[in-house]
């Protein structure tokens, strides 16, 4: 633009960032106040009052809902959880489909492609039923293992390891490799980058679900971050610490927020370049 | 696409891919059959004799006006919330995509909200609007607005939107921008000797062009509002006063769930699975077109 400054994109990424900036500056000075003045609607746009609201709900929590600290344990376990066991099992099937040649290699690939079309969501009713039949509700193991089978981490890493070059698959065998060995040492340095990708997309995926925890762990020792932030406004109508509502709001966009911000780079890149 | 240099064997293969099939068959593929039989079959009221009925569960369904108004209403719904978080997404990518000071910085910005939860998201738009504690609220009754989502349904359906499409907006900047940087520079360079700038130039190069970014990314906020918005909805009016922000979703946590209805629930089920397959079918072919072509 001729050297000059561009004020009119300015001034529309300014309001764009303000649009996300100023709420969240709004939660984070409210979960400083008091709760019967942010009950009144009276709230400043200044932080008074102090942080000590985040101690207090990391240690006791809300009536009803387990400490904060223990929330983001449970949101911990299960985003990371979810993440490794999605990566670790879609790398070695997709590994499978496409270096190997074996019976029903593709009746495989489409049975895993079809669950594309079924997110959790449509099939929560009867995946609740067949959970229950094999005793994982209100178990770790229900929380995450459904989660993990996926078929866009699969469809990425069979793309990924297609467009590894013929040569250096040669050029490792000739030196002796074995397809264990060649999956260690070649394969999955080749594919850091997308692995890096995933793990923030799944990380975030992990730490967001809302549905699946609701139905699956009623035990309120098994209570994400998510589920506690909603049972403790409840219908949004009795008294409420709205202090303690805002500061286990922060806490709970921390770790996910801070994930993308850091791995900004190769997670911008796996999502445009993944195609979902 | 195959390559040409394998592996040989098959047991370690096999061994490989077993996981992930056992968990799609117990985790995707049985509960998918579950839901088919309990809709095409009907319990008696002490759940003792179960009989196949066809398709009688789909029938009662698209008769029952609930289940019908839930459906209009989801639809509206959905296009609101893809048509306004889109929409922001595109004017805020046109806008990164020039060459200003401070990019990286507005991108991080506009990238984070990615990942706030649905439901966390919820909470920040209580802040704004609950009509006890919101500002937003306040500012409003201030002037002379009757405003109480917890009464007044059309107000309560605004609400669900904002705090969906406010949530979702970042995820479409991310492929927007992408998608205009793929543009080659000399296109848009040509279209500047031509003497087209500004909306013009936005309306005759850059749109046309983003058409597969932009189709691929209605068909994901589509899917988004009908399903990951529950987190939203539940947290902010659960659904509404009365039926007014129960979408389809809703109505088939609440039927299943919390009326027990199995039927009717299997029924609504399967609806929604073939929704989303046609919806991915007709994805996967606009895709394939692009790269064919």
């Amino acid at each position: 633009m001729n050297g000059r400054t561009d004020w009119t994109a300015h001034i529309v990424l300014g309001l764009g960032v303000l649009l996300f900036a100023l709420p969240l500056w709004l939660v984070l000075v409210a979960s400083t106040q008091d709760p019967a003045m942010i009950g009144r609607g009276e709230l400043s746009l200044w932080p008074g009052g102090g942080f000590s609201v985040y101690a207090t709900v990391l240690r006791e929590g809300s009536p009803g809902v387990a400490p904060v600290w223990h929330l983001l344990l449970v949101s911990f376990g299960m985003a990371v959880g979810i993440a490794v066991g999605k990566i670790l099992i879609s790398v070695l099937s997709a590994y499978a489909i496409a270096f190997f040649r074996f019976p029903c290699r593709m009746l495989c690939f489409w049975t895993i492609f079809f669950t594309l079309m079924l997110p959790v969501e449509v099939r929560i009713i009867p995946t609740y039923a067949v959970m229950a039949g094999f005793g994982l509700i209100n178990t770790f193991t229900g929380l995450t293992l459904p989660l993990i089978a996926s078929a866009t981490a699969t469809l990425l890493f069979r793309q990924t390891f297609l467009a590894v070059p013929d040569e250096l698959v040669e050029a490792a065998r000739m030196d002796g490799a074995g397809p264990l060995r060649f999956l260690r040492d070649i394969l999955l340095p080749v594919s850091a980058a997308n692995v890096a990708a995933l793990f923030v997309i799944l990380f975030v995926y992990g730490w967001n679900q809302y549905l699946w925890p609701l139905l699956v762990a009623t035990d309120s020792r098994l209570d994400t971050i998510v589920i506690g932030i909603v049972k403790m406004i409840g219908t949004g109508d009795t008294s409420i610490e709205w202090n303690r509502v805002m500061a286990t709001a922060v806490l709970a966009m921390l770790p996910p927020v801070a994930v993308v911000v850091l791995m900004q780079h190769w997670f911008v890149k796996g999502l445009t370049e993944g195609d979902k | 696409m195959e390559r040409r240099t394998i592996f040989a064997g098959w047991a370690l293969p096999a061994a490989f891919v077993l996981p992930q099939l056992l968990l799609t068959i117990f985790f995707f593929l049985w509960p998918a059959g579950e839901a088919i039989y309990g809709s095409l079959t009907r319990q008696d009221a002490f759940g003792i004799k179960t009989q196949f009925v066809g398709f009688e569960n789909f029938v009662d369904l698209f008769t029952d006006p609930l289940y019908v108004e839930s459906a209009g209403r989801t639809v509206l719904f959905c296009a609101a919330v893809s048509f306004l978080s889109m929409g922001v997404a595109l004017l805020l990518a046109v806008f990164a995509d020039r060459e200003i000071a401070g990019r990286g910085f507005y991108r991080t910005m506009l990238i984070w909200p990615y990942a706030v939860a649905p439901a966390v998201a919820a909470v920040v738009w209580l802040l704004l609007l609950h009509p006890q504690i919101g500002m937003i609220a306040h500012g409003l009754k201030a002037v002379g607005v009757d405003w109480d989502y917890k009464i007044n349904g059309g107000q309560a359906l605004l609400v669900v939107v904002l705090a969906s499409a406010w949530k979702q907006v970042s995820y479409n900047f991310i492929f927007f921008l992408a998608g205009l940087q793929s543009i080659p520079r000399s296109v848009i360079e040509a279209a500047r000797m031509d003497g087209a700038r500004g909306w013009r130039r936005f309306r005759t190069i850059l749109f046309p062009l983003l058409a597969p970014t932009t189709f691929f990314l209605l068909v994901v906020n589509l899917v988004y509002s009908a399903f990951d918005t529950f987190g939203t909805i539940q947290a902010l009016t659960q659904g509404g006063p009365g039926k007014s922000t129960e979408t389809l979703m809703v109505k088939v946590y609440r039927d299943g769930l919390v009326n027990q209805d199995l039927g009717g629930s299997s029924a609504q089920s399967v609806v929604l699975m073939l929704g989303i397959v046609a919806l991915t079918v007709l994805q996967f072919r606009f895709v394939g077109r692009r790269n064919s072509s």
